[in-house]
Order: C-alpha cells, then structure tokens, then sequence
C-alpha cells in the first residue's frame, strides 16, 4: 500500500516513540503522588530525577515522532525513495541507545556524578530544565538531528518540491539551529535565561509549529482530498502568523528575569497574537473536513487530526493567553497555572500531530488503507480517554493554581509555598486520579494496534 | 480563503513576516545585551558566585526549585530566597546543610547533597548575587 518501500524505516521511530511515551506517563504518574506523599520513593527517585526522566523522555519521543513523520511523508512528497534509507536506520538505533543510556544515567547515578562522569566541567551545559542531559549527549543529539536532516533534505531536494516539504524543512533545520543555543551556558543567570529561551520558546512557539503545520497539512490532503492549492495557502497563512507573532512573542519570559523593561510590552502585545496561528489552525481543520472530496476509511485519524487542531488551541492559544500579559503574569509566573499550560499545550499540539500521522501512517505501512472496525474503535477510545483526562489535569493544575497565587502572592497575609501546597492538595489528588485515566488511555492506544488484525480493514466506502 | 488572496501572496507574508520578525528580534535582543549590565548586577559574579552556579546546575536544583520563576514547580521559589532567610548566607547554608539523608517522613523532601563547605559558601553567594538582579519587582512578595 506504500507508495515507496523506503516509507517503512517510519514504523521503528513510531514505535519507539510510542514505548518512550509510555514511560514519560509512568513517570508523570510518580510526580504527581510525590507532590501528595512527600517522601514517596526518597531518597532513590527523588522528584527533580523523576521530573527529568518525565520532560526529557517527552521531548526525545517527539523527536522520534517527527522523524517518522519525515521519513514517512518526505518520499511521497518528493516522488521518490528516501535519499538513505541505511542511514536512517543506523541514526534510530544510535538515537535509541543514546536516549536509553541518558536516562538510566539520570536514574542510577546521582546526577553530579553523572555531571563528573561525562566532564561536565570541561563544557558545563546541564542542570538547566529541559536541557538536563550531559553535553556528549547533547552533542550526540546534534549529530543524529543533523544526519537526519541531510537525508530529508537530500530527498527534498532531489525530488518533487511541495510547499509541505520545503515547509517541513525549513523547521527542521530551524529545530538544529535553535538547538545549538543549548551549548552556550554563561555563568551570568540573567544570559543564560535569555538564551534558554532561544532553545524553549523558539522550538514550541516557533519552527515546532512549521513541523506541526507542515504534517497536518499532509494528513488533511490525504484524509480530505481537498485541493492541494488550497491547503498550500492555508499552511502558509498559518506559519505567517506563527512567526510574525511568536518570534517577538519570546518576550513574554522576558519579563521577569532581569531583562528591561520594554519587554514588559513587546513581549505582552506581540504573544497576545500568538493565538492566531493555532485558531486558525483550527479553522483550517474543520473547513478542509467539511470539504473533503472523498471519505477516507481511516475515520481515526480525522479524529486525531481534528483533536489536535482543537486542543492545540485550546492548550497553548487560551491557555497561554491567560498568563501571557504582563500584569497577570507577574502573579502566574512559574506558578501552577504554568504547569496547567505546558501539559495541554504540549499535548494538544505535539502529542497528538504525532498521534495523527502514526494513526495516518501505521495501517499504510503495515499493509492497508486503514485500521480494522475494531482498531479504529479502540482508536477512537483511546483518544477520548487521554484528551478528556488531560483536560481534566489542566482544570485541576488551573484550580490549584488559582488558589496558589492568591494564597501566596495576592492575600494580605501571603502564605508561604509550602503551607499553600498544604492548602491545595485536594487539586493534585484530581491531577493525580486524572493521570491515572490517562495511563489508561494511553494502554488502550498501545492495544489498538494489536486488536483486530484479522478482520478486514474498512474499505473506502465513498470517492 | 478567498480566491483573489493567491498562494503567492500568502507565500511572501510568510516569508516577509518571518524574516522582518526575526531580524527585529535579534536587533531588540543586540540592544538588550547592550543594557543588561545595568540590571543583572554582573560587577558582582565574584568567583563564589560563579562556583554556585556550577554547583546549582551539577545537583540539578532546578529539578524541584524555580528561580526567577523558572523550574519546577514543586520547592520554594529561590530567587528571593536571600531575603527570605532574613539576608542571611549563613542561614541558606544552615538549611542546605541540615537536610536529614533519608528525607523528612511524609513532607516533601530536598536530597542532602554532602556539599563541602566551599560548595556551599559558592550557592549561598550564587543566591544572593539573583537576589540582587533588577527582575522589575518580581516576585511580588517575600514568599516568592
Ligand atoms: C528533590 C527536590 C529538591 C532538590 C533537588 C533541591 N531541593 Fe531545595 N528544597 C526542596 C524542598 C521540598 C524544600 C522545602 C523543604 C521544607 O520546607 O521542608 C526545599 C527548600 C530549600 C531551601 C529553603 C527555601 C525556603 O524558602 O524555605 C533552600 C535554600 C534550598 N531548598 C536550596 C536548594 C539547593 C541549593 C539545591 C541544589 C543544590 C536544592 N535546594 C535542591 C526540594 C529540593
Ligand atoms: C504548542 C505551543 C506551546 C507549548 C508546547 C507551550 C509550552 C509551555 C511550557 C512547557 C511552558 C513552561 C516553561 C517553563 O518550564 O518555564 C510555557 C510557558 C509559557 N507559555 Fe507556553 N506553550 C505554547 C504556546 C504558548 C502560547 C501560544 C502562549 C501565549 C499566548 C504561551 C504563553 C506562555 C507563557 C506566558 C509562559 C510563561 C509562564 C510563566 O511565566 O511561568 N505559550 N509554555
Ligand atoms: C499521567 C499523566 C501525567 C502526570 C500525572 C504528569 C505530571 C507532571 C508533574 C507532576 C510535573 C512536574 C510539575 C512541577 O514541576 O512541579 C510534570 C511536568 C511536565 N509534564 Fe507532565 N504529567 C503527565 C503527562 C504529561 C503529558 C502527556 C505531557 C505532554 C504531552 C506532559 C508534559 C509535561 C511538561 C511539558 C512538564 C514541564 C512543565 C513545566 O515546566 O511547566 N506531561 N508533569
Ligand atoms: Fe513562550
């Protein structure tokens, strides 16, 4: 069913992605009973090792995502096979066993010895949220990313070019150059905040959107098709208003971190449009649905594809917008209400255009148009139990932080951190019950792809 | 969309946007470069405070701190922490120091890092010295 052979180097890097997942949630699920059991697994996994081992293994199965994503769209873009579809397999395995290593690293050795093992006070690059891991393997993350784009860019370059793959491409290579901020580590705070933010925000309110709209635009041509002109127009209006409102946007972290003042406005004015791109995402979504020319037997995958657009904008457009002005910010920031943000946006967005083109992407690779009756219907379960459960996390993160910034920041009397903790635990049991309806979400997403392989797929019912 | 709002059209708002956007960002960022020695208090980064930062990053605070509001979201804000502990090095030391190895029962526990006492002289200095950069009134009370 693939149109070229090289597409199925794709399947190994969803599949570790999806493994990668599992264990982030895992994870997920052990912060959240130590912020209501204290000492709960101390001092073996102590939160900040259990907090790494969560957001880093989100970020690496989203690499692993979008790679796939690459090698499974780019040949039927470009028209041809990938340009090495031997190098790509060497990079996954190389990506893999660096990851795995990386966090059993954080997991068995204390993390300053981990620093003192790989010479970290040769090039000092860890300790720093998000960019926890040791700089060779950092730097190992630049050689496989870089390898990666080569082959991708190779393949584009050489073949057909469409407006999704040269926009794919661009935002990947956006991905490797932002990342390269990760090695600059001042010993000044206030500098390396400042550039810390060039990794951070420039990746998810950045070039991230250029690979987000760049795979929607692909699934919905195939799943809808809809004119591929007009979906060129619509994915080029949408990464417009990603960069013209996001790129000055990054001022919204500079406001309280030592940077002048005229961040106070740049930052407020330019992010409060950041929510553009993702409405119109949505709308982009939607319309191309109602659309469609034809009805694609993979009804799953309208679902992910109509999911992301939708959470996406609920998480990272009013999510964000509610902190993202300067006067609201200062009593949000770093504060629950920006846990309550990270986890629907990075979902909303991210977790689920991963989703989609897997849920796209898998039955073609394994043989058929789309999933079996039972496949999809577990599909479908699957993504309602996670989004609804993750909305559910996001409303107890926003009541906790609500409370957390008016007994700590606005009362006349401020409490302090920890006795606030104390008063809004009854929030956290939400997350923490939440988190476990997501896990088992998640389990019936792992099922779906083993139930029903004997039954017929669905055939296209319509053209 | 409408018809007469062509594909190229859209084509170079993309690309006029991102590059107008991009440049304008680096030319507001080379200018705050520019001022930031009035603000981040960097005549004071003494070779104490540069020792604390590498000792904040090798045990990994920001695992379960924020500072400057930043980090996880778990353990006291530290970025004020200074002048919570009454402008008192001594005192962030003390509390450093004094964590039991097996975590207090029932209570969110902060790992005992077995610091020798230059470490910890380097972390206390490191968290006066971000008590002292000018974050435009953040936080808004002692609390942090
Ligand atoms: C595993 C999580 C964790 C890590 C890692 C951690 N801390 Fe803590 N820290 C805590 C908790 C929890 C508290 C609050 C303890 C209490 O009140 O009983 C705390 C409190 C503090 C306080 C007192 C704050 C106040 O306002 O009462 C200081 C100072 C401090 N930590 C410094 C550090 C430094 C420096 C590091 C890194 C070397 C560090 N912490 C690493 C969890 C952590
Ligand atoms: C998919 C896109 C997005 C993702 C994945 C995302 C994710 C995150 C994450 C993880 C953080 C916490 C960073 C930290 O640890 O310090 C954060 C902070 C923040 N985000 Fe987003 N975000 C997205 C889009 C947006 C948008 C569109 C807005 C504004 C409209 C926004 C506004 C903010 C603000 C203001 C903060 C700072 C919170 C604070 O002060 O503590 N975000 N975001
Ligand atoms: C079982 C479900 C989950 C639970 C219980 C959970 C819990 C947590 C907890 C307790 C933290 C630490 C917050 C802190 O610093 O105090 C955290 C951080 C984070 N998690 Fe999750 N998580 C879950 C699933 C997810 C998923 C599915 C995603 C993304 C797709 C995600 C993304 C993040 C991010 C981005 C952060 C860092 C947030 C920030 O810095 O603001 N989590 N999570
Ligand atoms: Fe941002």
């Amino acid at each position: 069913m693939m149109k070229y052979e090289s597409q199925a180097v794709a399947k190994p890097y969803f599949i570790a992605a999806i493994a990668l997942f599992v264990g982030q949630v895992l994870f997920g699920l052990i912060l959240a009973t130590q912020y209501l059991i204290g000492d709960f697994l101390f001092p073996e996994i102590p939160f900040n090792v259990a907090r790494m081992v969560h957001t880093n293994l989100l970020i690496i199965w989203l690499l692993f995502g979008f790679m796939g994503a690459s090698y499974f769209l780019v040949p039927e873009e470009s028209e041809r096979e990938l340009y090495s579809p031997k190098l790509a397999i060497i990079l996954f395995w190389t990506f893999l066993i660096a990851s795995v290593l990386t966090v059993l690293g954080y997991l068995l050795v204390p993390y300053s010895g981990l620093a003192a093992m790989t010479g970290n006070d040769i090039w000092p690059t860890m300790g720093r949220e998000f960019l926890e891991q040791p700089t060779i393997t950092k730097i190992g993350i630049v050689i496989v990313v870089l390898g990666f784009i080569f082959n991708i860019g190779m393949t584009v370059l050489s073949g057909r070019k469409t407006v999704i793959s040269i926009v794919l491409l661009t935002g990947l290579v956006g991905l490797a150059v932002f990342f390269l901020f990760a090695f600059y580590n001042p010993v000044n705070l206030v500098l390396d905040k400042f550039f810390w933010w060039w990794v951070i925000h420039l990746w998810v309110e950045g070039v991230w959107e250029l690979i987000l709209g760049a795979i929607l635009a692909f699934v919905l041509i195939k799943v809808t098709g809809v004119d591929r002109e007009v979906i060129e127009k619509w994915l080029y209006v949408i990464i417009a208003m990603a960069l013209i409102s996001g790129v000055i946007g990054t001022g919204h972290h500079y406001f309280f971190i030592g940077t002048p003042e005229y961040w106070l406005w740049l930052g407020s004015i330019f992010s409060a449009l950041e929510p553009i791109p993702f409405f119109m995402m949505t709308l982009f979504a939607f319309n191309m649905v109602s659309r469609r020319r034809r009805d694609h037997p993979n009804k799953a995958a309208v679902l992910w594809a109509l999911g992301t657009a939708v959470l996406a904008f609920v998480g990272a457009g009013v999510w964000g917008f509610m902190h993202t002005l300067a006067p609201v910010n200062y009593y949000t920031h770093g504060s629950q209400i920006t846990a309550a943000h990270g986890h629907l946006a990075f979902f909303g967005a991210y977790a689920l255009i991963v989703m989609t083109i897997i849920s796209y992407a898998m039955p073609i690779i394994r043989g058929q148009v789309a999933g079996s009756e039972t496949t999809q219907r577990w599909e479908k379960w699957a993504f309602w139990l996670m989004a609804s459960s993750m909305v559910t996390i996001t409303l107890a993160l926003t009541g906790a932080g609500v409370l957390q910034v008016w007994l700590q920041r606005m009362a006349e009397e401020p409490m302090s951190f920890m006795a606030t903790q104390d008063s809004i635990a009854f929030f956290y049991w939400l997350r923490l019950a939440a988190g476990i309806v997501f896990t088992m979400g998640l389990f019936v997403y792992v099922a779906s792809f083993f139930v029903g392989q004997k039954e017929p797929p669905r055939s296209i019912t319509t053209e | 969309m409408s018809e007469r709002f062509t594909k190229s059209m859209a084509r170079n708002i993309y690309l006029g946007g991102g590059v107008f956007s991009l440049l304008l960002f680096f030319s507001l960022s080379y200018h705050t470069l520019g001022v930031l020695p009035e603000r981040d208090n960097r005549h004071n980064i003494t070779p104490e405070v540069a020792l604390g930062k590498k000792v904040w990053e090798d045990n990994n605070c920001v695992g379960c701190h924020t500072i400057l509001g930043e980090g996880a979201y778990f353990a006291p804000e530290l970025g004020n922490v200074y002048t919570r502990f009454g402008n008192s090095t001594e005192a962030i030391i003390g509390f450093i120091e004094s964590r039991p190895a097996e975590g207090v029962p029932g209570r969110r526990s902060m790992p005992q890092f077995n610091l020798t006492r230059e470490e910890l002289v380097g972390i206390a200095e490191f968290l006066k010295w971000t008590s002292e950069i000018d974050t435009n009134n953040w936080p808004p009370n002692i609390e942090g």
